[in-house]
């Protein structure tokens, strides 16, 4: 099945990275509002799906396909940290019961 | 309905959930909400031809990604109630630095960078399988292999991290 363009459908390239801006910046700003690890994690995995969602932006904008492996990649790389991430936030639940990260701070030596 | 149409729409769409991501106060409607991104993403991906990133997309982000943040957070049996919340003051402070982020960030992308303009491209078929398939297999073949390493570093990080402590010291 042949699609037909978007970028030839009148969509300019300047669409997606605002959208991709935006998506990014609300990620920023979740991550510096909102308090509990896990969410946190959340909302770094937003940020790499805005970048993603620019690299294939523009991979399909320069009709190059290799940026397209490098979003595979980028989800890789977010598949294993979220893994180990989350392992590390259960076991600091496990010691001071709580995913509050204002309470993290008692980590420094 | 224009192509055009469908892809606002699609954008606006984006935007508001994951707005609500961060907005909702209860953990598990974030992860859901998270999830409705998550798709709306993939449908941009089809949009932009990218067909075999938008399944792979819906697979490993919602389907294997959000349920594992899903389980640890019904582990943890964390809800409303416990849900630490900032002060006034710290809200507003980061929505003032995020909101002064995008304004940085879209004024100097905007018109900024001069970007080719590219005509008469021909993308069909280049987001499909065989073709990402091709190149993921000849020409970054390397890194494909090395990211085999980093998953199963972090399979031995989660088990070593996720034994209860007793166990580690005896």
């Amino acid at each position: 099945m042949v699609l037909a363009s978007i970028f030839q459908a009148g969509v300019s390239i300047q669409f997606y990275i605002v959208l991709s801006s935006i998506l990014f910046a609300i990620g920023v700003t979740g991550v510096l509002i909102r308090r509990n690890a896990i969410i946190l994690l959340m909302c770094i995995e937003l940020m790499l799906n805005a970048v993603n969602l620019l690299m294939v932006a523009f991979s399909t904008y320069l009709g190059k396909a290799d940026a397209q492996i490098f979003v595979f990649f980028i989800m890789v790389v977010a598949a294993a940290e979220a893994t180990v991430g989350l392992s590390i936030i259960v076991m600091a639940y496990r010691n001071i019961r709580s995913t509050d990260v204002g309470i993290f701070n008692k980590l420094k030596g | 309905m224009s192509l055009a149409t469908i892809a606002i729409i699609l954008g606006g769409l984006t935007v508001a959930s994951a707005l609500m991501v961060i907005i909702t106060k209860h953990p598990v409607h974030s992860v859901l909400y998270l999830i409705l991104t998550f798709f709306m993403i993939s449908s941009n991906y089809v949009l932009m031809n990218a067909q075999f990133l938008a399944v792979v997309n819906i697979i490993v982000y919602a389907g294997a990604i959000m349920v594992l943040f899903l389980f640890v957070l019904m582990l943890l049996n964390l809800s409303k109630s416990t849900e630490p919340q900032s002060s006034l003051l710290i809200k507003v402070a980061g929505v003032i630095a995020g909101g002064i982020l995008l304004t940085v960030v879209v004024a100097a992308l905007k018109d900024g960078v001069t970007i080719a303009e590219v005509n008469e491209v021909e993308t069909d078929g280049q987001g499909l399988v065989q073709n990402l398939g091709k190149l993921l297999f000849t020409k970054y073949v390397l890194p494909f292999e090395m990211s085999s390493v980093l998953f199963i570093a972090s399979i031995v990080g989660a088990v070593l991290l996720g034994k209860r402590e007793k166990q580690i010291i005896d």
